[in-house]
């Protein structure tokens, strides 16, 4: 047994300890916006917000999780779907299939928080997650108009 | 659309008879595909269940409130198809495009219905064009209906009415009607006989940039694809087949795992694969981990890459072989040449790898077998659902979710069928059969390997006075179809070389030519694969012509235009690339340029590269230019979107990707041992789409032949090296 704080609200999670939080997420709490896609921590579909960190929760054992951590998935990024890079994705029309821009998001998120206008540079060093559909171009245009568009309301 | 969390095993059947009710509540339905009308009455409604939606034909539902739903047959895995399709049947709608949604039909409303929908397989870069004659016609027959219901009841000739954001206005009076409140009665009017479409010069809603109609809900996490599919009672199946194909398993010994947390079942599946069942995946797997299993692994497990290389050498030179493409006497205009030009490239095994794992769920009773999966093709699915329930199609359907990605491997339902024969061990309980990636890797159904070796014999001038391709390797259709054999020759083998036709005609007319083909297959089962024999095909000969200009002092642009003079379209896209990458012109500095163009899928694609190579040898891809002529484009945003993927899809395998065998079992185990290009390298990449008109040709596909070839080029220009074997990550690539 588990407790989580996810989104906010502090969950029970009957899983075995070295269960990742992945699956906790998917099959014990229920959001399947967080994809599996490898199991190991190479493709990023599984990008959720540790402590508004980024981090892959398919090598994050649940047991490696305090209770007092805050974690963040897709459906918690924003109370209505707007965030800046929600936004953005939408007005690019940035998914393809759309099975891995649950992690490009959330990486995306994590990486505006932390640095509000990236360089490309920057972009390349946080967006290691993989696209079988290639968005790559447009996921970094998204970023740049993301940026953009937070500076614009922040002053 | 059944909705996650909100599926009973009785809700579910209830949603497909109603699905299927929803389906069959048809009224009044065009000629095309269709069966008599009284095959199709409404039924009547039962208490307290909604009316049937108004639907105008097969293609074309109308409520009351003018939300257009139109039905789709063909697959949405990220190529835009929807949203084209959508767009074509609301161009001839005459529809209120704010106000569009769609639905898929399901394979057994079809079968039900006489085929009404059509092909449902969604490969090949056919989506759109192989259907978008009868998807305008079913818009168009829709509108006309619902004009002549407007006129029916203002007792006006239809001719004095008109269509236009689903509003239709009688022009002498004024008087206006929305499609809304004259569906029902258009439904009851006989469809059309004769069914104009609109010239695409005057399309207002196809053919536009429009933003796609289903991204919202992948920017919030609320897109259900199969693999997120949840069920009251559900449980997980993981399961694992003899790690070599045409294996079989030997023993098992469930009760190592039987008391492992959630464990349910521990299962063989048909005669090669076994499957844990648990209440979560993790536990399934962990238990299935711990599951010892010894396989029989046969014959194939002394099967190694060096034997089936080995295999292809041989095939190089062999006597026999199957032609694909000959004219004049290459070989006696080779034994004559005043010079010789010979090369052999090879091109490996590849995974699909969709970020998104087989996956199926699936809940079965003796009476009856529901499906719900991602599918490139809900016809083949039902009949392979259908043959492992051991029930009729008619008491079995596949419900579609959008695809996590296809590529060619959710064509072929091998996945379905082992969750199938799992789900019917475990009667009246819907059971999700969840793939790991390292299943998916190692359990592929894979592109072909192949080598090639061209020779081209040459004039005194330089002129190439014949050529030899000789492809050695893996047919496809030898597993995927074996009935599209042509007397044991493989047609697909010779895509893009072959002499003209639609789909693939080669751009080059040689004095003479010889194309042939020595099959030479493997255990390991071959499939399409995107962009599928064009891959190695155009590089095989657009590099080998590269060859050829280097080796003869000519420039690779002249020399493609003096063999291309009967191919307008071909040279047209080539012409456009060359202009834009400033071909001719001398290129930053360090920087080099490549060129390649091929034919296929219907569409004519060339591509122009930038690269440069570090002193370390590390490969910098700068900037692509791609040019598309598919004849028409049904929304060149999303042809855009195409293009810059199909250089990730192709460049990946060029940079990193092979499937390589040991002891028979494929090597290769998840992402880490089989790369994927990322942002770091991801090229500029620049669109010129040209549709000429008067055709039909795909863009899924197409410029994922172009984009290593145009690399391949540039590299030798920076470098003096001709890569042959992919991929490049096995080449020190400093300069030579």
């Amino acid at each position: 047994m588990a407790r989580l704080n996810i989104n906010g609200k502090t969950v029970e999670v009957d899983a075995e300890p070295d269960t990742p939080l992945l699956w906790a997420i998917r099959d014990h709490v229920g959001l399947t916006g967080t994809k599996y896609g490898c199991g190991v921590a190479q493709c990023g579909a599984c990008t959720v917000h540790l402590d508004g960190q980024a981090i892959r929760a398919c090598s994050l054992p649940v047991s490696a999780v305090a209770e007092d951590q805050k974690i963040v998935t897709i459906e918690g990024l924003s109370p209505d779907g707007n965030h800046p890079v929600q936004v953005a994705w939408r007005a690019l029309d940035v998914p393809q299939c759309g099975f891995c821009q649950s992690g490009m998001i959330m990486a995306a998120a994590a990486l505006l928080a932390e640095k509000p206008r990236p360089t490309d540079d920057e972009i390349n060093e946080a967006m290691t997650n993989i696209c079988r559909c290639g968005t790559f171009n447009r996921v970094r245009a998204g970023i740049h108009q993301a940026a953009a568009a937070t500076a614009g309301t922040t002053g | 659309m059944t909705t996650p969390d909100t599926v009973t095993p009785e809700t579910a059947s209830r949603a497909s008879r109603r699905t299927l009710l929803k389906g069959a509540g048809a009224a009044v339905l065009l000629g095309f595909h269709l069966p008599s009308k009284g095959a199709l009455a409404q039924p009547a409604s039962a208490p307290g269940v909604p009316p049937p939606v108004p639907e105008v034909n097969a293609w074309v539902v109308i409520h009351p409130d003018d939300r257009v739903v139109l039905r789709m047959a063909r697959t949405e895995m990220g190529q835009g198809t929807r949203t084209g399709l959508a767009q074509l049947i609301a161009e001839e709608l005459q529809c209120d495009w704010s106000r569009v949604s769609t639905e898929y039909v399901t394979p057994g409303q079809s079968l039900a219905r006489n085929r009404a929908w059509g092909a449902f397989l969604t490969a090949g870069s056919q989506g759109i064009r192989q259907s978008q004659e009868y998807v305008r016609r079913g818009g168009a027959a829709a509108r006309m209906m619902l004009v002549q219901a407007a006129a029916d009841r203002w007792g006006v000739p239809a001719g004095e009415c008109a269509a236009k954001d689903s509003v239709i206005t009688h022009g002498p009076t004024g008087r206006r009607l929305r499609y809304g409140e004259v569906a029902a009665e258009a439904a009851r009017l006989a469809p059309p006989a004769d069914v104009p479409l609109k010239d695409p010069r005057s399309w207002t809603i196809a053919g536009q940039p429009l933003a796609r109609i289903d991204t919202a809900d992948k920017t919030t996490g609320k897109q259900v694809y199969g693999a997120d599919l949840r069920m009251a009672g559900m449980l997980v199946a993981v399961p694992r087949r003899c790690p070599v194909f045409g294996g079989r398993v030997k023993s098992f010994d469930a009760a190592a795992v039987t008391g492992m947390p959630g464990v349910k079942h521990v299962l063989q599946v048909g005669d090669s694969c076994v499957a844990v069942v648990a209440d979560t995946f993790w536990r399934a797997k962990t238990a299935l981990d711990a599951l010892p299993v010894e396989w029989d692994v046969g014959e194939s497990g002394r099967v190694s890459s060096a034997t089936v290389a080995a295999m292809l050498d041989e095939g190089l030179t062999a006597k026999e072989a199957f032609v694909g493409n000959e004219s004049g006497d290459a070989r006696a205009a080779i034994a004559g040449a005043a010079r010789k030009v010979e090369a052999t490239y090879s091109y490996p095994f590849l995974n699909h790898a969709p970020m998104e794992p087989m996956n199926a769920t699936v809940l079965w009773t003796p009476a009856r077998c529901d499906v719900w999966c991602p599918t490139q093709n809900g016809e083949a699915a039902l009949a392979a659902a259908a043959g492992a329930a051991g029930l009729p199609q008619t008491a079995c359907d596949v419900h579609r979710v959008d695809l996590g990605g296809g590529f060619g491997r959710r064509t072929v339902h091998d996945w379905l069928e082992d969750a199938v024969r799992i789900a019917r061990q475990v009667p009246g309980l819907p059971v999700k059969t969840m793939w790991t990636r390292e299943e998916d890797m190692v359990q592929g159904r894979y592109h072909p390997v192949t080598k090639c070796r061209l020779t081209a014999g040459l004039d005194e001038k330089g002129d190439i006075t014949g050529l030899h391709m000789r492809i050695s390797g893996q047919s496809i259709l030898s597993t995927a179809f074996p009935g599209g054999l042509q007397n044991g020759r493989d047609p697909v083998q010779f895509q893009g070389l072959n002499p003209g036709g639609a789909e693939g005609a080669i751009g080059y007319t040689f004095p003479n030519l010889l194309v042939d083909h020595a099959m030479r297959n493997t255990h390991v089962p071959a499939h399409f694969w995107r962009g599928v024999n064009h891959n190695q095909n155009a590089i095989y000969l657009e590099c080998f012509l590269d060859e050829v200009a280097h080796a003869t002092g000519q420039d690779p642009l002249a020399l493609r235009r003096k063999l291309m003079a009967n191919h307008p379209k071909h040279l047209a896209v080539l012409n456009a690339v060359a202009e834009r990458i400033g071909w001719g012109s001398p290129p930053p500095p360090g920087v080099h340029r490549g060129l390649a163009q091929q034919m296929g899928f219907g569409s004519y694609v060339a591509a122009a590269a930038e690269v440069s190579v570090s002193d370390a040898g590390q490969l910098r891809i700068h900037r692509i230019v791609a040019a598309t002529d598919p004849g028409h484009a049904a929304n060149p945003r999303q042809i855009e979107m195409q293009v810059e993927g199909s250089f990730v899809y192709g460049l990946s395998a060029m940079l990193y990707q092979e499937i390589t065998l040991k002891d028979g079992a494929v090597e290769q185990t998840n992402f880490d041992s089989y790369n994927v290009l990322r942002m770091d390298e991801m090229p500029k990449v620049e669109t010129i789409v040209m549709p000429s008109g008067g055709f039909w040709g795909g863009v899924g596909e197409p410029t994922i032949m172009v984009a290593a070839p145009a690399v391949l080029n540039a590299l030798f220009a920076a470098t003096g090296k001709r890569i042959r074997d992919m991929p490049l990550k096995h080449h020190d690539l400093r300069r030579a």
